[in-house]
């Protein structure tokens, strides 16, 4: 099930080897048979990559520039790495979809989404006991995060400026 | 201390509706138990030998009167009338029932507390100097950092998820009270050699634990301005890089000692270069907010000495006894800071009665501007009584059975709850203490052994912080048998050291007679004023090994 911040939606990418890449629309190959999937397919074909959480930003950023999408698989959801590397990405400027593949819980999707995740591939064993709705409501339970920089609704340090803005009326 | 705004009020209110989905979900079955069990030790709940326990956050160890009150009903009305303070500054509960937690969640966002981060792989509650904006040591008070970090580490979306638990602790003085070299980050506030900017020295990589390591300089020198964007930088070099096939080679310390201490920081540098900084760092005005609600409290201009309390010491001998024990000498003439011990004579080191935690926030409000500590040694703190209240205080702590007077000697110890409560125990902890405690109960023995600290886990997981006890004592189990490690030479201080094994291990019922033992080769070998721990620095462990199992020597011998 592939959910994304409005609850589920629908799979837009294909899973082929590299060299069968051209042969779907959108196919989402395995990081290491990019080269594979590059020659196969034409230069304005999209192109999605699976990545391992183990793999470092330095490996991926020759070749962000020509792909529309990256999964980051989270082996276990208890296993973290997924978030830095997908900030990475995101602190990089890769502008691309992001999706975190993985049998994540719904109390990670705010976390996910403020890392720079656009959406989450889950198993269906997970799917199966966590619905949509639930995935949707965990979005609304806390509404402030202490972090700056993430992108999550609005962190309470940078409301808290505002407010001192306000309250100075505008004075220097 | 700080106050609660609107954003942080919200902020727990949401986080207590949130833990009660998190138990729901896991009823109704949306959670496994293996999903829900991480999410539980972030709030504070643990399954025990016997019962749930729950972790509250004392952040940095510092509580007003109104919370402390609130703790003391929660453990009546939830607990059996008491309550146990621990080494991180918390306080923990032992038999709460599961489905109580979110009632008493609510009761602490009632007084601005919370169980957040309190267990799990996640960044845990800051701690720091107990005498913070007291000591006259301290180049700057470290709440203010403390609360910052306190809040940037709560519910981090990219840090929540860590191979491992992750503590960090802060000092602002010379002399470390908040033994920050024994924690994954520790941070001591000082002044630029040169240029007299105040800033940080951060440390990484201390830990105890079965693989205990002194923390290690990862960055001389941090402008106060950019302390969260640093933190950002380790935590992300340590969740990406991070052992996680091994829980015990999962803490940071193990990555700086296998990656090396330099292409660590060559990566945590990277790191830190290529994030934003502005974006990240909370602005000038915000840690301005913060520091403002530690700022000195209206103190009366005083003399530096106290005629009623010269003579109330001249008047009572146990007073003035426990004066000379308990009292830390305050910055601002005319006052002091106490420590309340909870370590009485043969009682659990860190329990406190609902009653007795009534008491001293009666204290606190009357004595102490409305204000007290945690320390990390178990005991609690008034940090700033007017010498002229000290015997009406003293007083009251007598009536509450509170006004032991064995501040940092051999009797003030520290020990993790062991086998009487722990599913990770190997060995009980709290009846060895007991012991150790009731052989040594004489307050002229104490006092004339001097400063020693004693500290005992129960097992190899160290939470009773052996590896850095002037003697340490660790409870192992052995072929059905409880089996007890003797260290010495450990210190918590700015001169961290980890203790070394004086021998094999002993039977419960002879740490007694070893502790005694060791002690006496202390006294025979000292040089007029010095400690315990630096006599056993001067001269190794050899005089001391024959003490543990009492193997006769001439010169034991000759000593009896």
């Amino acid at each position: 099930m592939l959910i994304d911040r409005n609850g589920a939606t629908s799979e837009a990418w294909n899973r082929v080897s590299g060299a069968d890449a051209a042969t779907v629309t959108r196919p989402l190959v395995p990081f290491a048979e990019i080269d594979a999937a590059l020659a196969a397919l034409s230069d304005g074909a999209e192109l999605g990559i699976e990545v391992p959480n183990t793999i470092r930003l330095a490996a991926l950023e020759p070749h962000l520039v020509r792909v529309a999408l990256v999964s980051i698989v989270f082996p276990a959801f208890s296993d973290g790495r997924g978030f830095s590397l997908g900030r990475q990405l995101r602190e990089y400027g890769y502008a691309g979809r992001l999706r975190a593949a993985g049998p994540l819980i719904t109390d990670q999707f705010p976390y996910a989404l403020a890392c720079g995740f656009d959406e989450v591939d889950l198993p269906e064993a997970s799917a199966a006991r966590q619905p949509p709705e639930l995935w949707v409501a965990a979005l609304g339970v806390m509404s402030n995060t202490y972090q700056r920089g993430y992108q999550s609704g609005g962190n309470i340090l940078d409301q808290r400026r505002a407010a001192r803005r306000n309250f100075a009326g505008g004075r220097p | 201390m700080y106050r609660y705004d609107e954003f942080d009020e919200r902020f727990v209110r949401e986080r207590v509706k949130q833990f009660r989905g998190q138990v729901e979900r896991r009823l109704s079955g949306a959670l496994s138990d293996d999903e829900f069990r991480p999410l539980r030790l972030k709030n504070g709940v643990y399954l025990q030998l016997h019962a749930y326990m729950l972790r509250i956050a004392v952040p940095y160890g510092t509580l007003n009167s109104r919370q402390l009150r609130q703790l003391a009903l929660i453990g009546e009305r939830y607990d059996r009338g008491y309550g146990h303070f621990t080494t991180r500054q918390n306080l923990q509960f032992n038999w709460p029932k599961l489905k109580d937690v979110p009632d008493i969640l609510d009761l602490l966002a009632d007084v601005e507390m919370h169980c957040i981060q309190t267990s799990g792989n996640c960044i845990r509650n800051v701690t720091a100097d107990h005498f913070a904006g007291i000591a006259a040591d301290e180049v700057e008070d470290p709440r203010p950092t403390s609360e910052l970090i306190r809040q940037w580490s709560s519910l981090h979306p990219e840090f929540s998820y860590l191979p491992r638990k992750f503590k960090i602790a802060v000092t602002g003085a010379a002399h470390d009270r908040a033994a920050v070299a024994a924690h994954d980050i520790g941070i001591r506030i000082l002044k630029h050699p040169q240029t007299g900017e105040v800033g940080y020295r951060i440390f990484v990589g201390g830990g105890l634990g079965r693989t205990p390591m002194i923390a290690k300089t990862v960055r001389d020198f941090l402008p106060k301005a950019d302390l969260l964007a640093y933190l950002e930088a380790i935590m992300r070099v340590y969740n990406l890089e991070g052992r996680r096939d091994n829980k015990y080679k999962a803490r940071v310390k193990i990555l700086v000692h296998e990656m090396g201490l330099e292409p660590f920081r060559e990566a945590v540098e990277a790191e830190f270069a290529k994030l934003d900084g502005p974006s990240v760092n909370a602005d000038p005005a915000e840690a301005a907010r913060i520091a403002a609600y530690f700022a000195p409290p209206a103190y009366e201009t005083l003399p530096a000495s106290d005629a009623s309390y010269e003579a109330a010491r001249a008047a009572s001998p146990d007073f003035a006894r426990w004066a000379d024990v308990n009292l830390f000498p305050h910055k601002v003439p005319g006052y002091a800071a106490l420590t309340i011990s909870l370590k009485p004579i043969g009682g659990v080191p860190g329990d406190a009665t609902s009653e007795q935690m009534r008491v001293v926030a009666d204290l606190a409000e009357r004595y102490s501007f409305d204000e007290l500590r945690v320390t990390h040694r178990q005991n609690l703190v008034l940090p700033h009584v007017k010498l002229s209240d000290l015997h009406a205080v003293w007083q009251a702590l007598v009536a509450a059975g509170l006004a032991t007077a064995n501040d940092g000697l051999i009797t003030d110890i520290i020990a993790c709850p062991g086998l009487d409560y722990c599913a990770l125990a190997t060995a009980r902890s709290i009846p060895i203490a007991q012991s150790i405690s009731q052989r040594f109960g004489s307050y002229e023995r104490q006092r004339e052994i001097g400063p020693l600290e004693i500290k005992i886990s129960g097992c190899i997981n160290a939470c009773g912080h052996h590896h850095v006890g002037h003697i340490g004592i660790l409870g192992l189990e052995k072929s059905g048998q409880e089996s007890y490690q003797v260290t010495l030479g450990g210190d918590a201080s700015e001169d961290a050291a980890l203790g070394v094994l004086l021998g094999p291990g002993i039977k419960g019922e002879e740490v007694p007679d070893a502790i005694e033992r060791i002690v006496a080769v202390y006294l025979r070998e000292r040089v007029p004023g010095e400690r315990f721990v630096d006599a056993v620095k001067r001269l190794g462990l050899g005089p001391f090994k024959p003490a543990l199992t009492g193997a006769p020597t001439r010169e034991l011998a000759d000593a009896h």
